[in-house]
């Protein structure tokens, strides 16, 4: 996703996982000119307030996405199936974290 | 305590020391290269700086005036300030701004760890949460000196002059007065004969994989102790006190 008069690093994707155990969620991204720069940089823009336990970091050159034109598609068949979602179970009294 | 007046002393070196070069690097803030630079180096900034209000504030403590950290950083006249010259020096460009950080950091990290075993607790306490902040400066630095050294002809350029600029600020890393003699012997501060051959090695091995070398010369800059100084931390301190001078204990 290079423009020709970029003249900054390439571009990374940012993860940060906030706790132990949880997912890498995506923050943001960074310019950075190889992986070692890229962590660093994560971690002195996304990670200053405490926020994380662990960076990954990846080229945003490898990220794959989803065509916005297939999107009904993909996405708008899921919208009619709602025993897909697991709200007509009641909840056991006293039980956390479900 | 014995060794107090010499500890006061000790801790204005390191606090100053800290106060200076954050201040430096604070400069920096919205001009470095680019955002994320800008950011790690106003970071590092902010890590000195609270390293300077951690051993002011305990130079406070030791004083026999009733003075807070601020009128220490705000307050003295230049010839009172003691940090070492390299400090002071100016960012230049980005190579001399890396290669001040990259001698600088390498020598605290060796400095702190070995103040962390100070027989002094406060001095032992604040030393241990620095080193783990120094670590990442030095490991920031040390990565652009490859980077730039063994990068363009221009980028390697720029560094070799800045090596040759700052090369004769080094050496005072090493100096050791009455105050470092009188609290060694106490068990409070740290020899720093020990630590330059380990400076020494740490710093060769990043410059030799950056095809970078060492000046010819061997004279190097001292004063800082005696508190004499470059002409650099005159300019430096009319910026930095100039609030507290115009309104002396202005609050917001």
């Amino acid at each position: 996703m290079k423009t020709t008069n970029d003249t900054q690093f390439d571009l990374w994707e940012v993860f940060i996982q906030s706790k132990p155990g949880l997912p890498h969620i995506h923050a943001g991204n960074v310019h950075a000119s190889d992986a070692k720069m890229a962590l660093q940089n994560a971690r002195d823009t996304y990670t200053r307030r405490g926020e994380g336990t662990s960076i990954w970091v990846v080229p945003s050159a490898n990220i794959r996405a989803s065509n916005p034109d297939d999107h009904e598609m993909l996405f708008d068949p899921s919208n009619e199936k709602m025993f897909r979602h697991p709200t007509f179970y009641t909840m056991p009294e006293g039980a956390k974290n479900i | 305590m014995e060794t107090k007046n010499e500890l006061y002393k000790y801790c204005l070196r390191l606090g100053d020391d800290a106060l200076i070069l954050g201040h430096r690097l604070s400069e920096l803030c919205s001009k470095a290269p680019f955002l994320e630079e800008d950011l790690a180096l106003t970071n590092i900034s902010l890590d000195m700086i609270g390293r300077a209000q951690a051993f002011l504030k305990y130079a406070s403590e030791l004083s026999d005036n009733f003075i807070t950290e601020d009128d220490i950083a705000y307050r003295r006249p230049e010839n009172e300030y003691y940090n070492h010259l390299i400090t002071e020096q100016p960012n230049g460009d980005f190579a001399h701004t890396i290669v001040r950080q990259f001698f600088v950091s390498v020598f605290e990290y060796h400095f702190f760890e070995a103040l962390t075993k100070s027989k002094d607790k406060s001095l032992a306490a604040i030393a241990s949460k620095t080193v783990k902040e120094v670590k990442y400066h030095m490991e920031h630095a040390t990565d652009w000196v490859v980077r730039l050294g063994d990068g363009t002809e221009e980028s390697h350029r720029r560094m070799q002059i800045a090596i040759e600029d700052l090369w004769m600020y080094t050496g005072e890393f090493f100096e050791m007065d009455y105050v470092d003699d009188i609290l060694l012997s106490a068990g409070i501060a740290v020899d720093k004969s020990l630590i330059k051959e380990k400076w020494m090695k740490e710093i060769i091995k990043p410059l030799e994989e950056a095809t970078l070398i060492l000046p010819a010369y061997t004279h190097m800059q001292t004063g800082s102790k005696k508190g004499i100084h470059t002409e650099c931390l005159g300019h430096i301190l009319s910026e930095m006190q100039y609030l507290q001078r115009a309104y002396p204990d202005a609050k917001w």
